[in-house]
């Protein structure tokens, strides 16, 4: 090997070594690594196919997220919520690779529905990043070891809700977006991944929030911009700077999320609105007032747009104009978002039953269903063909 | 085929880099440890705090009890950047290396010296190397100052009492009470001698205030009133008369009979909505120290001790429930005052009808506190 060839390999180690390792089927965040609930793979119909099930210590109903062959998931644990658990199995045999613990530095009372971990983590590849309704932020390497630790109530200690708070990561870059929005110190903040700095703060509309920020890539822009939803409406800020770079302020809900597709953002927002960034106030493509999701934030499957209601009714519109096309009714209430794969709605009410339901043009079909036994909060991920789903109590794995 | 240098040098260079990230050695942590223990705020002390834990990823087991040492007297954050720490290197030592340290672990949860969340710490890693020597301990961490470690010990004294009978089960619930701080183990213990004949004294146990003197309403039509500064913001003189919400008002006493202290202000100031009240009590101690302000409210509050405004909050109707709030502070040596501003809005819903308070004092382990000059027997 001549010392130019020792050059490259030693590049191309060092590359290797420090890149984003990313794949494809990694299941990054709240609603994967675009925030859309949509699998690019096939996955089982037949929810019965239990590939695996761990018991789970404490409560959650955060999401799993997944990188590589891990499957990392939060907990909150003790009589106060107040422990704090980070845990990774392993995505094929469902082992513990590792659980780390940590104390919370902020309020833990919370609603009996929810939990403390609540909000769910986020990944770019190399590390995790876990957030809990105490407004504690923690990245941890991938091997559980820490990098840094936010106990963010120190610097905002009326940021609490006293039902507890929701809002998932968010990242863009190298900073992570944490939303602590609330009746009495509403703010949202950017921290450095690297360090765990703060790099700015926002303050944000006084009022209870439980929805999660959402990555839009403008194409005016051409910036990632994270955007951030509230009772007054949506706001894009710059994940650099903190800094608005554009808003709709019709208002919006504070329990389900804004969704993206085709370069717009569909907001629960006066039923459902479809608006598209602009150079001034951004375009009302379309509002449609019987199009208004529950909890479940809505899902967008090519060109159409599903929202279920508190019914547990799907609606589906077409994108262009908004217009309802057909109704199906499921058997609800939910809280968790579905997954949509290859024209298929997977379904988890809040009794824990699943269901799969074919998304045809002129209506639904049940293909399948199956009782999981267990209330089910959390919004699945979804990984190699696998759904990864959480109770409070049990990790479950569902693939052919 | 002729070695090449090159091919050598990348060799050896991956060779060093498995061994650097796969093994651990003996390394002075003294310094990372200390400056993750000392670790006060991210404005100064973040840089320092990521290169010492990750310094301390290379550590081996002789760093555990160090770890769990640098917890006493730190801040939260600071306790859980040591925690991190303390986690990895468990995890990649081996349980073998671990059970050689047993007896290291077990001292360290038998000194109650130690700080609470160390030993707790140590009693996890003690279960997950040998849990029968950890459930052995339970029984004892009856009254620990640890309130993770209490829980458990006051478990323990519960299911034996669940086994008991007569006399035997009275005794032994006694003595769970004894340790008991957090409500459901001691409403469960409440109940059960109940059904014995033995009503427990919840007032004095959880060390709930019961008489505070109350003047209002004054206005907080559209919440506008949690920032006016009425008098007796000011001062308080239980003689005084001022002007309120509809007239004048005065202090008048006000005692409360139910079992968790709560006070129904929308009752005694129906019909007003938006409006306020304030309380006011007087809390003597015969040593100063350091306390627990445990209230619950699902309404806007501000609390001020000797005059102090300690915090405030601007919420209103997001769920009420005991020791809903916990607000660390000091009492001093002889008379303190406490004064409470309760702020109720208009909210129409059935579930917003709600303007309640209920306040206890209590140790920073949840041990109740009672005044020194209550009657025996008597929380206030």
């Amino acid at each position: 090997m001549s010392y130019q060839s020792f050059g490259i390999v030693f590049t191309m180690t060092l590359t290797l070594l420090t890149a984003n390792v990313t794949h494809a089927a990694d299941w990054l965040g709240f609603r994967g690594s675009d925030h859309t609930s949509v699998v690019d793979s096939s996955l089982t119909e037949d929810l019965s196919n239990i590939a695996w099930k761990v018991d789970l210590p404490g409560r959650g109903l955060s999401s799993p997220v997944v990188v590589g062959d891990q499957v990392l998931i939060t907990a909150s644990e003790g009589f106060r919520q107040d422990r704090l658990l980070i845990m990774s199995f392993d995505a094929n045999k469902g082992s513990l690779n590792w659980s780390q613990e940590f104390f919370a530095t902020g309020r833990t009372g919370c609603h009996e529905k929810t939990s403390v971990a609540a909000p769910s983590p986020v990944s770019d590849g190399k590390a995790i990043y876990v957030f809990y309704s105490s407004n504690d932020a923690i990245c941890l390497e991938l091997d559980g070891s820490l990098r840094w630790f936010r106990g963010l109530m120190v610097d905002y200690p009326n940021a609490s809700n006293s039902l507890g708070m929701s809002s998932s990561l968010a990242l863009i870059d190298n900073v992570l977006i944490c939303q602590m929005e609330n009746d009495a110190q509403s703010v949202t903040v950017g921290l450095e991944t690297k360090t765990g700095k703060t790099v700015w703060e926002l303050d944000r509309p006084r009022a209870a929030n439980w929805t999660s920020p959402t990555v839009f890539k403008d194409p005016l822009r051409k910036k990632t911009v994270v955007l951030l939803q509230s009772s007054e409406g949506v706001s894009a800020i710059d994940p650099q700077s903190g800094d608005q770079l554009w808003s709709y302020s019709d208002g919006a809900s504070t329990i389900p999320s804004s969704v993206i597709s085709q370069q717009t953002v569909l907001i629960p927002s006066n039923g459902l609105t479809r608006i598209k960034p602009s150079f001034s106030d951004p375009e009302i493509l379309w509002q449609q007032s019987n199009l208004r999701p529950g909890t479940a934030s809505p899902v967008v499957d090519g060109d159409n747009v599903y929202v279920i209601n508190r019914a547990g009714v799907i609606s589906s519109a077409d994108m262009k104009e908004g217009k309802r096309q057909w109704q199906f009714r499921t058997e609800g209430p939910y809280s968790a978002t579905p997954l949509v794969s290859n024209g298929k709605m997977y379904l988890f009410n809040e009794k824990g039953l699943g269901q799969v339901v074919a998304l045809g043009q002129d209506g639904g079909e049940l293909i399948s269903s199956f009782d999981l036994k267990q209330t089910i909060l959390s919004t699945p991920a979804a990984s190699n063909g696998a759904i990864y789903l959480r109770s409070d109590s049990t990790l479950w794995k569902i693939s052919d | 085929m002729q070695p090449q240098p090159g091919c050598f040098f990348w060799f050896a260079g991956m060779v060093v880099l498995f061994l650097s990230t796969t093994f651990t050695y003996a390394i002075d942590t003294s310094d990372a440890i200390e400056t993750l223990s000392n670790y006060q705020s991210s404005q100064n002390d973040l840089p320092q705090a990521v290169a010492a834990v990750a310094q301390l990823k290379q550590a081996d087991a002789s760093s555990l009890i160090p770890l769990l040492d640098g917890i006493a007297g730190a801040k939260p954050e600071a306790i859980n950047w040591l925690a991190g720490a303390y986690g990895h290197i468990v995890r990649k030592t081996a349980k073998q290396d671990l059970l050689a340290r047993k007896g290291d672990f077990l001292s360290y949860i038998q000194n109650t010296e130690k700080a609470p969340r160390a030993r707790f710490l140590a009693f996890e890693t003690l279960t997950a190397i040998d849990a029968q020597t950890a459930g052995q301990l339970k029984a004892s961490f009856l009254t620990d100052p640890s309130d993770e470690l209490r829980r458990m010990g006051v478990a323990v004294a519960i299911d034996e009492a669940a086994q008991a009978e007569g006399d035997s089960k009275k005794a032994l619930l006694q003595k769970a009470l004894t340790g008991a701080s957090d409500k459901d183990q001691v409403d469960a213990i409440a109940k059960s001698l109940k059904t014995l004949d033995v009503e427990v004294d919840l007032h004095q146990h959880y060390g709930l205030i019961t008489s505070w003197h109350v003047i209002g309403p004054f206005d907080n039509l559209e919440e506008k009133g949690f920032d006016v500064v009425y008098p007796p913001e000011r001062s308080v003189d239980l003689n005084a008369s001022h002007e309120g919400m509809h007239g004048t008002v005065s202090w008048a006493p006000l005692t409360t009979e139910d079992n968790y202290g709560t006070f129904d202000l929308a009752k005694l100031t129906e019909p007003h909505k938006g409006a306020i009240d304030y309380l006011f009590t007087e809390f003597t101690v015969s040593e100063g120290q350091p306390v627990e302000f445990r209230f619950g409210t699902p309404n806007a509050w501000k609390l001020w001790i000797n005059g102090e405004l300690v915090f405030a909050r601007e919420e209103y109707h997001r769920s009420e429930r005991f020791d809903q709030y916990r607000i660390p502070g000091t009492l001093k040596k002889g008379k303190n005052t406490i004064l409470l501003k309760v702020c109720q809005n208009e909210q129409e819903q059935p579930w917003a009808q709600k303007w309640q308070v209920q306040f206890r004092i209590t140790n920073p382990y949840g041990f109740a506190i009672l005044p020194s000059d209550a009657p025996a027997g008597e929380s206030n």
